[in-house]
């Protein structure tokens, strides 16, 4: 909402010590929150008089455009007192007209300083201007044309044009409909300054009589009232004045034809939205209905509508014209020829409002206003106000008859203790300030200890107790409220879920990885590019009804797509060393319920509560690694070690014992990893995802580099097992004994079954079973592989002979030959 | 002089004479003087100190001297051994030194070789940063509530009192997922957080959420379909707008430092009444709006000297009751600031984009806490 200062004025009588800045301030700090001041006129400085053009030579050019050179009277302005020589393009003036010339010296809009200069032969001594070189609106059709009372040659035009104001925008909250207005602003800035306020919409009406243009309302609900009147004998060629089309430009909107300018004008004063249509294209009784379902309207933007039952419609015997309250309708439009008019100022129903403008996709100024609820007891006022504006600047006779259907919904009554305020804000407000500011705002309060208060009609937004608390925190200063610690009482600090995840946060980053952050959507060609087969669980994926690319509609179900492409992101930029990793819930979507929408006068029920969760995705916090590069970079020290397939699955071994859980690393088989290069992980019997190396056609499909590693695990199960409390470990202080053990196997047999096997066999003497070499090559023959063991034996309670650990030993030994094959060497 | 003798026979020895044991005792003493290096000291020591020695001889002879001779001789070679190996062992630390500081003089390295083995991991600033708040709020007995990001319809909005007709629904705007008859949509604000914390919890409350919202904007330096949110709620007997300044008072002098605090402006949100905009003391002019030197407007808060930080309010009582709270006899509080805004002003990053672009380098510059 822009509201100019000097419009302010005429309904406040601003305190002459409070700037315009500082009135910004206090308004801000009663709600209205300052959005920009704006000081039109100000950007317009040096000469700017009043011309009469003497002579004008058209000058036709090599261009094709034809010049006027001209001489004009700028009074004693220009020093010398003699013509100003002035190029201009423009041609809609004659010799004798009264212009407005900028002499050298002076700066228009943009920073555009005039000064003599040599242009199409002449030497061009100032400038002849139109009103958007100034700043005065859109218009740029020609220059502008004084009329003779606008002054004499050379004096100053700058009042005359209204060049000048203080504009102040404000960020108007839902709550305060009411300050759509000049009305509302100024009614803050009394509030705001202690000044007298005057009412706009206080003003003698003639009372609803019989004669006026007949309206009937078949929903009463949705259209509480209608008033209607009429002003015939309309000029429709007189042109709105400059201080309306001034204050309607200041005001933000555009000012159209004196008819439009003054409904528009009619609605930014008193904050009511208001209808004109031209009387001699309606036909019969105006009716206000609920549209019949598919039935049409061209509304005035040249939309063909079709209608919804809830929309609130305005016809007459050809049907509908206008869809009340948000917009009119084509047929019934006030134009250039419009000489009778039949004004319309109805109250509606803000939720039908609301519904219409989403339904339509129509943002109006009279559907913002109406939506949010306006003040349905000033509809006569606003009416009688256009129908003397019209008349005044249109000429035309105002209408006898005098239409009034229904009747303004009354205010709520809304009673709370005077007590209330101080209660809630914590600041010592008195009952008697209590009921001093409810009135102030336009409240009738009745009571002393418990009020009975009717807010005031412009307030659709009060409602509850907690809504006049509010009027009067605001009104007493919030700046008053005091600062005090509440009591919390002991806490009992992060959960165990929350710490453990700051420490795999911090396990990773201690292992050199970066944490990133990366958006959940993606498309199906990212599922595509992963190669994930048909029937791939993570196919399934929850999708938004509008995502903002139309590439991308599906909440992510892994993590890869996002962290993959994070990393060809950072290679791109220079960083070939990259280590990575995110953790973020992904969404899985199951077959779902609907999640009810529930009342909200009573807390849910179990059953409804369920049913609410249930209809949610599971959203499991996953894990994902990527590295590339080389994971120890070389130096002098030697050369680097590339990252390898092993890099991720060791990661994640360590984020587990981080946690304190025994992770076990199968053979896997998962895309979008190497067939050959693919750990499974499990952990507590279940399986919790893969690592390794990427696919090498992913690598290439992606543009990450070839043999790029990657994990993606579920850290939501992983945390699940995760030890609370530690039990302190118990060991033998006996000697320890030591056995190695080379074992040949098939290339297929997975190590860690080998050594599971090996410390299974050896028994409880076995303390731990260490892999320390593989060899594949001549020596154990194709298709074999050489395991070396590294064991270690001790017993709790003494020193183990050489019998019993050699004994653990064979026993180890032929287990791992029994289940694997294996051949000890 | 008398040598050594070597076919020792005890029976005719002769006891040896003071100067002869003398001269044994000063060439020994000159051999340890000389030894340039242990190596050297070592073939002095079994010279001239050992068994076989002339002073080592001596000392055996002692036990066949007559009973009168033994007492002499014996003292004699005593103290001339006793110099002997009084001497080795101060030429045996002298040379230790001297080879000690030879060999450190020899493993001398450059220590201005570049160490960068491994390169540094670090977490998000956004990560770190909810943790910061979170252990402000924890130090106050606060606790830590979480909740979905894909959520129920009724919590993100009904139960705020955001009905379907409210306007300011149109004010976030949300992702919807499919089918629309589910109600289910992307959490626009971690209010719905809030209202999860009341239904499963019983007052008093004291909880502060950190997480991650979606709203449509479209992606540029200042706007992300994701960013992040902390919100704080209270609920207990004899809360008022007090405790939430005091609160947010709290929270913005651990964030910002000492003296920095809040100021409230009203404002409008359906969830709370009456409801305040919070803005932050600018911490960089504190408040004067003026830079370093006083000739220009600050860039933090671009002159105001304050910065707009979030939003807070008295929970409605259609909340309270919505969420199964007794109005009656709770009151509350609720505030929320964006994690990514405040990151912004107090790092100064100047494009939101850099927290969601993954590029390694700018989380390393965070570490591991912030
Ligand atoms: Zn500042």
């Amino acid at each position: 909402m822009k509201a100019p200062v000097s419009w302010i004025r005429e309904y406040v009588d601003l305190p002459a010590d409070v700037s315009v800045e500082d009135l910004a301030a206090r308004l801000t700090a009663l709600g209205l929150k300052l959005e920009a001041l704006e000081k039109p006129g100000a950007d317009v400085t040096g000469p700017l008089v009043v011309g009469r053009v003497l002579t004008m030579d058209p000058e036709p050019q090599k261009n094709g455009k034809t010049i006027n050179w001209c001489t004009v009277d700028v009074g004693a302005a220009n020093g010398t007192g003699q013509p100003q020589g002035i190029v201009c393009g423009a041609h809609n003036f004659a010799p004798g007209d009264l212009v407005v010339v900028v002499l050298p010296g002076g700066v228009l809009p943009g920073g555009f300083e005039i000064s003599e200069r040599k242009t199409y032969g002449h030497l061009s001594a100032g400038m002849i201007c139109s009103a958007k070189e100034l700043g005065l609106g859109d218009d740029h059709s020609g220059i502008i044309v004084l009329p003779a009372d606008a002054g004499e040659p050379g004096d100053s035009v700058r009042e005359y044009l209204l060049l000048d104001d203080d504009v102040i925008e404000f960020e108007i909250n839902p709550d305060r409909a009411y300050a759509l207005s000049l009305r509302g602003v100024s009614r803050e800035a009394a509030l705001a300054t202690g000044a007298m306020f005057t009412d706009p919409a206080a003003r003698n009406v003639p009372a609803p009589n019989g004669e006026g243009y007949p309206v009937e309302i078949d929903d009463l609900e949705g259209c509480p009232v209608f008033v209607a009147r009429t002003v015939s004998g309309f000029d429709p060629t007189a042109s709105t004045p400059r201080w309306m089309a001034r204050r309607i430009q200041l005001a933000g909107m555009r000012p159209i034809s004196l008819a439009v300018d003054v409904t528009n004008y009619v609605m930014l004063e008193m904050g009511h939205p208001i209808h004109g249509y031209d009387a001699d294209k309606l036909q019969g009784t105006v009716r206000v209905r609920r549209a019949t379902p598919g039935e049409k309207l061209t509304t005035l933007d040249d939309v063909e509508r079709t209608l919804d039952a809830g929309d609130l419609v305005v016809v007459d015997d050809s049907g509908p014209i206008g869809l009340g309250g948000v917009m009119g309708g084509a047929t019934t439009e006030m134009s250039d020829a419009t000489t009778n008019i039949m004004v319309e100022v109805a109250s509606w129903d803000p939720v039908s409002m609301f519904r219409t403008g989403k339904r339509h996709k129509l943002s109006s100024e009279a559907g913002k206003r109406n939506e949010r609820g306006v003040d349905p007891t000033i509809p006569e006022a606003a009416a009688d106000r256009v129908v003397e504006l019209l008349v005044e600047h249109g000429g035309g006779t105002a209408g006898p008859g005098v239409t009034k259907v229904g009747t303004a919904p009354t205010s709520p009554v809304v009673t709370i203790p005077a007590s209330l305020p101080a209660r809630i804000t914590g600041m010592d407000i008195e009952p008697a300030t209590v009921i001093e500011n409810l009135t102030a705002i336009g409240c009738n309060v009745d009571g002393d200890e418990t009020l009975v208060v009717v807010p005031p009609p412009w307030r659709r937004d009060i409602s509850d107790p907690f809504d006049l608390v509010e009027e009067v925190a605001r009104i007493v200063g919030y700046e008053n409220v005091p600062s005090v610690l509440p009591p919390a009482p002991a806490g009992r600090g992060l959960t165990q879920g929350q710490q453990l995840r700051r420490r795999v946060g911090r396990t990773l980053a201690g292992a050199g990885y970066v944490e990133v952050l990366t958006f959940p959507f993606v498309g199906p060609e990212a599922f595509d590019t992963l190669e994930l087969g048909a029937d791939d669980v993570r196919r399934t994926a929850l999708r938004l009804a509008n995502p903002l690319s139309a590439e991308a509609p599906l909440m992510t179900t892994t993590l890869l797509p996002g962290v993959l492409e994070t990393l060809a992101r950072n290679v791109g930029r220079g960083t070939t060393d990259v280590a990575i990793f995110e953790a973020a819930t992904v969404t899985l979507p199951h077959v779902g319920i609907a999640s009810p929408i529930l009342p909200v006068d009573r807390r849910p029920t179990e059953g409804e509560w369920d049913d609410l969760n249930k209809a949610l995705p599971d959203q499991p916090l996953h894990l994902a690694l990527a590295l590339t590069g080389d994971r120890d970079p070389a130096g002098w020290w030697g050369g680097g070690r590339p990252v390898s397939w092993s890099d991720p699955i060791e990661t994640v071994r360590e984020v587990a014992a981080a946690l304190g859980v025994e992770v076990e690393i199968r053979t896997g088989s998962a895309q979008p990893w190497h067939p050959g290069r693919c750990a499974e992980v499990f952990a507590g019997g279940r399986s919790l995802g893969h690592a390794g190396e990427l696919h090498p056609r992913v690598c290439k499909a992606l543009g990450v580099p070839a043999r790029t590693a990657v994990a993606e695990i579920d850290l939501s199960a992983l945390l699940e097992l995760a030890v609370a409390v530690a039990p302190a470990p118990e060991f033998s202080t006996f000697p320890v004994a030591k056995e190695d053990v080379a074992l040949q196997v098939a290339v297929e047999v997975a190590s860690e079954d080998v050594a599971a096997t090996l410390r299974e066999g050896a028994g409880p003497l076995c303390e731990s079973v260490r892999l320390f070499d593989v060899y594949t090559g001549e020596q154990v023959g194709a298709g074999q592989k050489s395991l070396a063991f590294a064991l270690r034996f001790r017993a709790p309670d003494r020193t183990l002979t050489e019998a019993e650990t050699g004994e653990a030993r064979a026993a180890a030994v032929a287990l791992a030959a029994e289940r694997h094959g294996a051949v000890q060497r | 002089m008398s040598g050594p003798n070597s076919s020792y026979d005890p029976v005719q020895v002769t006891p040896l004479g003071e100067e002869q044991v003398f001269a044994m005792r000063d060439e020994a003493l000159a051999a340890i003087e000389a030894a340039a290096d242990l190596e050297a000291l070592k073939q002095v020591r079994s010279d001239h100190a050992g068994d076989r020695s002339p002073l080592g001889l001596a000392n055996r002879e002692i036990g066949a001297l007559p009973p009168q001779a033994r007492k002499d001789v014996g003292m004699r070679v005593g103290q001339a051994r006793g110099a002997v190996n009084q001497a080795l062992a101060a030429r045996q630390e002298v040379l230790e030194e001297a080879a000690e500081e030879q060999m450190l003089l020899t493993e001398t390295v450059d220590v201005t070789l570049p160490w960068d083995r491994r390169s540094r991991g670090a977490r998000h600033p956004i990560t770190t940063m909810s943790e910061r708040i979170a252990d402000t709020f924890v130090a106050m007995g606060w606790e830590v509530a979480e909740g979905p990001l894909v959520e129920a319809e009724w919590l993100n909005f009904d139960a705020l009192n955001l009905g379907a007709d409210h306007p300011a629904r149109t004010m976030q705007d949300t992702f919807w997922t499919e089918p629309a008859e589910n109600h289910v949509v992307l959490r626009t604000h971690t209010s719905p957080v809030q209202a999860r914390t009341m239904l499963t919890r019983t007052p008093p409350i004291y909880v502060v959420c950190p997480g991650r919202v979606f709203r449509t904007d479209e992606y540029d330096a200042t706007h992300s379909p994701m960013f992040h949110q902390v919100e704080g709620l209270v609920i207990d007997e004899g809360i008022t707008m007090a405790h939430l300044k005091g609160s947010l008072d709290h929270f913005a002098q651990a964030t910002f430092g000492e003296g920095i605090t809040t100021r409230f402006r009203p404002s409008y949100f359906p969830f709370t009444e009456p409801s305040a905009e919070v803005d932050l003391i600018c911490f960089v002019c504190r408040g004067s709006g003026l830079n370093e030197t006083g000739d220009a407007t600050c860039r933090t808060c671009r002159g105001e000297g304050w910065i707009e930080w979030g939003g807070c309010g008295v929970v409605n009582p259609r909340v309270l009751v919505a969420c199964g709270v007794d109005p009656e006899r709770y009151t509350g509080f609720a505030f929320g600031m964006g994690i990514d805004r405040t990151l912004m002003f107090r790092h100064g990053v100047e494009d939101l984009r850099s927290f969601f672009e993954g590029d390694v380098r700018f989380s390393r510059a965070f570490g591991t806490e912030i």
